[in-house]
This record gives C-alpha cells, structure tokens and sequence, in this order.
C-alpha cells in the first residue's frame, strides 16, 4: 500500500486533477473581464474595381484601420487574431463575407493602432453583383486564451458602397 | 493426505477467481473510457470531439501538440470561426480559420473558404482537385476551446508506434502482477 509504485500513481493523478482545475479556472477568470473596444476604418481609394475573365468581380481598396482593443486582453490572453471582413447581400447568396485584412496582436501595449493598407486578401465576389452594391465593413477579433475557452465578436460599421461603374 | 488435495484445490479456486476479477475491473476501466468517448461525441454533436493539431500552420496560436475541444451546432458558419475539416480522399483532419463565406439565399447552403493564420496562401491547394470552396458535410467541427501541450502523448505514440506496444505491455504486466 506504501510502495514506490503507488505513491507514484497516486502523486501523478492528484497533480493532474490538481492542473486540469487550475485551467479551468484560469478560463472561467476571464468572463471577469468587461470589454470596451472601439473601431474606426475609412475606405482610402477603390484602386481596382474590375470584372474577372471568369465573370467573378475583383475590387482592390486602401483603407485605414485604427482601433483600441486593449480592454480585450486579460493575463489568460495569448494573442488577438483580428480580422477585417466586407459583408455584403447578393441576388444568389443571403450572406457573402470576405476577409479582407488580418492581424495578431500578442502584446497589450501593440491593441491600440492604426494602419494604412491595402486589402491582404483577393476581394472576389462570386459573380458580378458589386457595382453600386453597399457594403459593411465588419472588425472581427478573436480571443485566443494561455488555457480554455475562445470567444470572439466583432463591431459592424455600416454605410459603405462600391462604385456604379468598373475602374 | 486428503487435506494435502484439499489446501491444494482451494489454493487454485483463489487464484481463478483473483484473474477474473482483474480481469471484470480491466473490462470496466475499458469499457466506461468508451462510454465517456460516445458521451462526448454526442454532447458535442461532433464525430471527433477533441483532436490533436498536428502541424504549425496555427501559429503562434496553436502549436503542434495542443489539443482542441470541438463543438458543432446547427449555427451557420461565420467568418473568423476555426473549423476542423476533411478533404475527400485524405484521412488527416486539418485545422484553419474560414476567410470566406457565401451564403445561398435559398437553400442556406454555405461555401466556405478557409486558411491556416501561418500560411501565406488560402487552402485551395489543399482542397480536391477543381474544388474551390468547402461545404459544410467537410466540416467536422468548430474549435471552441483549447489545452496546451497535452496532445504530445497522441503525436508520439502515433509516430513512435514502439513506444505505444511497450506501454500497453508494461500495463498489462502491471495488472496481471498486482495482488489486489
């Protein structure tokens, strides 16, 4: 009953159950945290806005992104995957949503910035339905915990259009 | 010498019922492990409720090793979600975040377009032959949380498979030495 092997075990499954409680603590700690995150992104120029041999549209903008996101990080926070998405409607499809722009923000001091570019990704409608569409332009995070649950939500500004014409 | 036979058969009676009831408490360990696989999978509503993410195509948010607990709910499938999917005719579940989504107005039918946060291109070089976008029967799941560094046990027994026999046959030595 007091040999090698038990003790062992016995050490080994307490300091598991022991590290498996302490992470679900660490997790549950962080619904502690009310966040107030705030963005602003203003379309620069529409650089591109043509229609694909295929028929699909392609549009290449310049934006400037700047938010604060530093109410977001608590000490369980690893990082902040966020991501700029277009969301618009279309005849065939009830919801498109392209991403346009992504980041990750490790440290806390790196939440609050802004940033002049130009979408990362390829914004390719499927069809050719953007001329004169209206868009929302959506800032998306994601809250990638040391340990535990991930959660994510985003602010939606409105009020953005595409050109009537191709340029 | 009568009592001689009699110690002896009462030795050996002692000794069969010892072996089957190791034998009732391993099928026991084996069997409610079992249980609380398919429990999972159903609570869970995924075919594979937790999985090991297997390369660094994450990084610096999942590394290789960390495991993942997946959910999938009727929810549809939104931009920015990390999802765990399947390419026909590859057997490797692989874990990426979606860019991309169009949504049918009609039928609620999604195609979904996804990319690893390390990668530099989208998955279509993944993805099948001619197939540009994934539909949701691909998707076995959405990653909602994370343990870090727990998945190594998985990656070494599967790449090492040795080591996998040489633990199965030190715990079976361990059940059949035991004295209770």
């Amino acid at each position: 009953m007091h040999s090698f092997g038990y003790r062992l075990n016995g050490l080994l499954t307490f300091s598991l159950t022991i590290l498996t409680i302490m992470c679900a603590i660490a997790s549950l700690s962080d619904n502690l945290n009310t966040p107030s995150p705030s963005a602003e992104i203003q379309i620069i120029n529409i650089n591109r806005f043509q229609k694909q041999p295929q028929g699909n549209d392609e549009v290449s903008l310049t934006m400037n992104i700047s938010a604060d996101l530093q109410s977001l990080f608590t000490w369980n926070t690893k990082q902040l995957f966020i991501f700029v998405a277009a969301e618009y409607e279309t005849p065939k499809n009830s919801l498109n949503q392209v991403s346009l722009w992504d980041a990750i923000i490790i440290a806390k001091e790196h939440a609050k910035f802004w940033i002049h570019t130009s979408n990362k990704y390829r914004f390719v409608d499927q069809g050719n339905n953007l001329r004169g569409k209206e868009f929302n332009l959506t800032l998306h995070w994601h809250v990638m915990p040391k340990t535990g649950k991930m959660f994510a939500d985003k602010i939606v500004l409105t009020g953005y259009s595409f050109p009537e014409e191709y340029r | 010498m009568g009592w001689i036979g009699d110690t002896l058969d009462s030795v050996k009676s002692i000794q069969i019922r010892q072996l089957l009831t190791q034998a009732v408490s391993l099928g026991m360990i084996v069997t409610s492990a079992l249980i609380i696989w398919k429990g999972l999978m159903c609570v869970t509503g995924s075919e594979s409720p937790v999985v090991v993410v297997l390369s660094g195509s994450m990084e610096p948010g999942f590394k290789r090793g960390d495991i993942l607990f997946l959910h999938m709910s009727k929810d549809p499938i939104r931009a920015g979600e990390i999802v765990v999917f399947n390419i026909d005719g590859r057997e490797i579940p692989i874990v990426h975040r979606v860019i991309k989504v169009h949504e049918r107005q009609d039928t609620g039918e999604v195609d979904v377009l996804t990319k690893g946060d390390n990668n530099y291109g989208d998955d279509r070089l993944l993805y099948a032959q001619g197939q540009l976008y994934l539909q949701r029967h691909h998707i076995m799941g959405r990653a909602v949380g994370f343990l870090p560094y727990v998945g190594w046990v998985t990656i070494i027994m599967t790449e090492k498979p040795i080591i996998k026999y040489i633990l199965i046959g030190a715990l079976g030595l361990l059940v059949i030495t035991s004295k209770d």
